[in-house]
């Protein structure tokens, strides 16, 4: 069988889904190809999973909490019962979820007049890809390629095909050794989850993890937990790791499996090799484009490294075909993959469009979470801009004491010159909210005067923001 | 209460006496700490003055154009606290000074008495100033950055190409910072099919507005359509303008008249072929472009004009001849021809022998940017011992450059034309362009200075020379 399209998209993620519901708005035809289930790693085994999962891991270790206290120590004067979680409905209930918001997508993507064809696509040349039948069970809505193989003609190639866990050659994937994705659907709790790699998708399910009551232990090389964010921001998470009894082995690296597979060898900080006794390994070292098995190679696309290259406007070194999203590397971001493919679809369209954010927003849902948007002051300084920075600390904030989340702050960075904001980090209790606020003012090209003059609503988290900006204008009224 | 006196700071080294080329306050004007008060020019360099402290402005110490010795009293404020005047020295030594500066008993007539400044030489909006006498400006307009509020600022801007107020206060970024735009702006420019890096930005930090995208359109528009309605077309004129040369258009008329009386030119014109330098200069800028930078052919004939010097040093050298002595000089430090809003600037590429084409790149722009900013440092203004001149794609096919006093050559670089040209019998298109050179005929005779352009000639045309040596 053979179609023709103006607009072919590889991957129904994020980036993959955005593009063909924006270019289905803008009236092009356009297919979209998926291998597996709509939504992409975000909606079906990171950003949203890992969320529901996070939240019911609080939610447990909140009630184990007043359990363990009793109301005489409890400040708030709660008294509970030691609770008890059913881990498979807890999966259940975030898959309930995934399949909604999944669900959704392929109801846009119908709406908006987009083809959906299952199955895997592969890349004859760049204005043709053949597409293997998927496997039964795993169809969706419409438009099942059925076991047959369909082969596609496009004007515009559209490569949204994500990015992939790293895996360790000495620790390869199976068995207890699990990626991200098999740790965000656990049929059982380990009793020792053993985490390789204290960066923020480690931390995050490590946290979770030992939260639902299981040990955690977390290796990482670097000398600190977050090693690609600022020490300051890394900190309140290092402690509160500490607090939940999280074991870290920092400057370590992992060798392998123990032989007989129940232990992970390692290598401590002084130089040690030990063994410590794991039933489930998280192995969350990164991510990597997916460049591989669909053909790619044949295009013999310009590279930057593992991704493909890409210029301003998502344009890779062959005419007519567009990358976006994981594929072209760091920041590996679903909002970045998002923008991008509306972008793209607008050009396609016939609009001028460049991707050129101010700041693309990155937020860590660690405990406590962190949010970092434009530059740190050590980015701003490397660059040669002359800046002035400041913190304000949720500890002076009195909406933050009444949900005891006096730990973080939120910190602002301007240009020393005309006060123009270039960066906002902030670590705390629902600093993920803030970003909203940060990378707005950003764009709007805000100065310290315009956030420190805006009301802020009392009493809210978001006042922190407000006052940093004061601070760093040297007037700050609650510190 | 008390008098402040700010007196003029020694802003450059050996320099007795800097010319205020700015007011941006009036007296009468609340002043605050670092808030600018004026900018004064040393030699080529504009320096802004700051406030030191909070108060009113009471006097200023001169005219704009008048040059006032360093030390002198520049500005008189009014401030809370002692000041740093004597009472009884107050009053009488405050008119002392060549200024009208009137006594601090009547402020009520300060404003009528002074030339209302509405411009910001300083950051490259430079003018023609009208002369007080006919500025009938009333106190309220006097305010230092008001735009449009004013018979002055009005007429400047109706004869600006811009048409709209709001890119008179806008101001152009360093080459190397984004434009900053809010979302629904960039959007808007994009489907307008304009370009943000060439916008000027009027909000605050520099931000593009909306507004600015107007004007720039408008701008745009009336570059293109010439005149307006049929009936102005063939009316009469009968204004004139007496415009005062002042600050920079001063030192550059001073600095041009000395060249050409002391210095007799010799200008030599020679034709190169520069078909093999471009096509090199494009393959250059699709491959290394993107991390490099692009090149325009300037750095190139950097390089061509350094290399050369090693056969001719004669030509890289100042003189002196007063007390007759050529100096030459081992380092090329290359003068750069500048237009900038307010006049002809030479920004120097020091050592220029030491650089590749994509370092020189890099610092004429970064000086290009400097100077037509203001921000050049005076010793990035001075001190080249060689000069080219450029008038890029407006090049001509020839000039005759002055030279760039006490130095003793200049070069200078025509239009680049596709020509036929007679090769083995037969047309083939080259690609031609004149090199316009004038020398002091003092110190290089003409044999010299031709072949010093061939030499230069030879490298250009065949320009892996430029590279293997």
């Amino acid at each position: 069988m053979t179609m023709e399209t103006t607009l072919l998209i590889i991957g129904g993620g994020p980036g993959g889904y955005v593009a063909a519901i924006r270019a289905g708005q803008l009236g092009i035809k356009t297919v979209l190809v998926e291998g597996e289930q709509l939504g992409g790693t975000c909606l079906n085994v990171g950003c949203i999973p890992s969320k529901a999962l996070i939240h019911a891991a609080e939610e447990f270790h909140k009630a184990g909490q007043y359990a363990a206290v009793g109301a005489n120590e409890s400040p708030l004067g709660i008294r509970a019962a030691a609770p008890t979680i059913d881990i498979g409905r807890t999966v259940a209930w975030k898959e309930g979820i995934v399949k909604r918001l999944t669900g959704g997508v392929g109801a846009l993507l119908k709406k908006n007049g987009v083809q959906v064809v299952r199955g895997w696509a592969r890349i004859l040349d760049g204005k043709t890809v053949e597409v293997m039948g998927a496997e039964a069970g795993k169809t969706g809505a419409a438009n099942d390629a059925g076991g047959q193989t369909t082969r596609i003609r496009c004007e515009h190639l559209l490569l949204a095909t994500g990015s992939e866990a790293v895996e360790l050659p000495f620790l390869p994937f199976g068995g207890n050794v699990v990626s991200a994705t098999e740790a965000l659907s656990p049929e059982t709790l380990p009793e020792h989850l053993v985490v390789v790699g204290a960066g923020y998708i480690g931390l995050e399910l490590g946290t979770a993890y030992r939260k639902l009551g299981a040990r955690v232990t977390v290796v990482e090389a670097a000398g600190r937990v977050l090693p690609a964010y600022d020490d300051e921001l890394a900190r309140p998470v290092a402690a509160r790791l500490k607090a939940l009894g999280v074991d870290l082995h920092l400057e370590s690296s992992v060798l392998g499996l123990s032989e007989d597979g129940k232990g992970v060898r390692m290598k401590n900080a002084g130089g040690e090799e030990v063994t410590i006794a794991a039933d489930r390994v998280l192995v969350a070292v990164g991510r990597r484009p997916r460049t591989t098995g669909f053909g790619l190679e044949s295009l013999m696309l310009d590279m930057n490294g593992r991704a493909v290259r890409i210029d301003n406007q998502c344009r890779t070194s062959m005419r007519n075909v567009w990358a976006i999203g994981d594929l072209t590397g760091e920041p590996m971001l679903a909002h970045r993959a998002m923008a991008q493919g509306e972008m793209v679809a607008e050009i396609i369209s016939g609009k001028r469009r460049h991707f050129m954010p101010a700041a693309i927003p990155a937020v860590c849902f660690t405990d406590p979470e962190v949010v970092v948007v434009g530059l740190t002051p050590q980015e701003a300084a490397k660059q040669g801009l002359d800046c002035i920075s400041a913190s304000f600390p949720y500890a002076a904030n009195g909406r933050a004491m009444t949900i005891e989340a006096t730990d973080g702050f939120v910190r602002v960075v301007a240009r020393k010159d005309n006060h123009l904001i270039v960066g906002w980090q902030a670590v705390g209790s629902a600093v993920s909210e803030l970003s909203t606020a940060f990378v707005q003012s950003i764009e709007m090209g805000a100065q310290l005067e315009d956030v420190g003059g805006t009301i802020h609503a009392h009493p809210t988290l978001g006042e922190a923001v407000q006052e940093a900006a004061l601070r760093a204008l040297g007037h700050a009224l609650h510190i | 209460m008390g008098i402040h006196v700010i007196k003029m700071p020694d802003v450059g080294e050996g320099i007795a006496e800097c010319e205020v080329v700015a007011w941006r306050v009036q007296p009468g004007d609340t002043v605050t700490e670092d808030q600018i008060l004026a900018d004064v020019m040393t030699d080529k360099a504009t320096v802004e003055i700051p406030s030191p402290v909070h108060g009113t402005v009471m006097a200023l110490g001169g005219k704009v154009g008048e040059s006032l010795p360093v030390g002198g009293e520049l500005i008189r404020l009014e401030i809370e606290g002692a000041g740093n005047l004597k009472a009884e020295a107050a009053k009488p030594a405050a008119a002392a000074s060549a200024a009208p500066a009137p006594a601090a008993d009547e402020p009520a007539e300060l404003p009528h008495g002074f030339v209302p400044e509405p411009q910001r030489v300083a950051a490259g909006a430079a003018s023609v100033q009208a002369p007080a006498a006919s500025v009938p400006a009333p106190a309220a307009a006097g305010g230092g950055s008001s735009v449009g509020g004013s018979p002055a600022s009005r007429s400047r801007t109706a004869g600006g190409s811009s048409g709209n107020g709001a890119t008179s206060r806008a101001i152009f970024r360093d080459p190397n910072e984004k434009p900053l735009a809010a979302p629904a702006v960039r959007k808007r420019a994009w489907d307008m099919g304009i370009e943000l890096q060439y916008v000027a930005g009027s909000g605050p930090a520099g931000q593009i507005t909306h507004a600015d995208l107007d004007a720039y359109v408008s701008g745009r528009k009336q570059g293109h359509a010439g005149h307006g309605g049929a009936d102005e077309r063939y009316a009469e004129l009968h204004g004139e303008e007496a415009v005062p040369l002042i600050g920079l258009r001063r030192k550059i008329a001073e600095k041009m008249q000395l060249s050409k009386r002391q210095i007799p030119h010799f200008t030599y014109v020679e034709e190169v072929d520069v078909t093999e330098l471009e096509a090199l200069r494009a393959q250059l800028n699709a491959r290394y472009g993107e991390q490099r930078g692009k090149l325009t052919l300037l750095p190139l004939l950097m390089r061509a004009v350094v290399l050369a010097i090693r056969k001719f040093p004669e030509v890289n050298a100042r003189f002196d001849d007063q007390a007759g002595i050529v100096t030459r000089y081992q380092p090329v430090h290359l003068g750069i021809a500048t237009q900038t809003d307010a006049g002809l600037m030479v920004p120097v590429i020091r050592n220029a022998e030491a650089r590749d084409p994509w370092s020189s790149a890099k610092e004429i722009l970064r000086l290009a940017y400097a100077a037509r900013n203001g921000k050049a440092a005076r010793d990035e203004l001075s001190g080249s011992t060689i000069t080219i001149t450029s008038l890029g794609p407006l090049g001509g096919i020839v000039s005759t450059p002055v030279i760039n006093h006490p130095e003793v050559a200049i070069v200078g670089v025509n239009r680049i034309l596709d020509r036929p040209v007679v090769k083995n019998g037969g047309l083939v298109p080259r690609k031609l362009m004149n090199l316009s050179s004038s020398f002091d005929h003092r110190v290089i005779d003409g044999m010299v200075a031709a072949e010093f352009i061939q030499t230069v000639r030879g490298y250009l045309e065949t320009p892996a020379t430029l590279f293997v040596e």
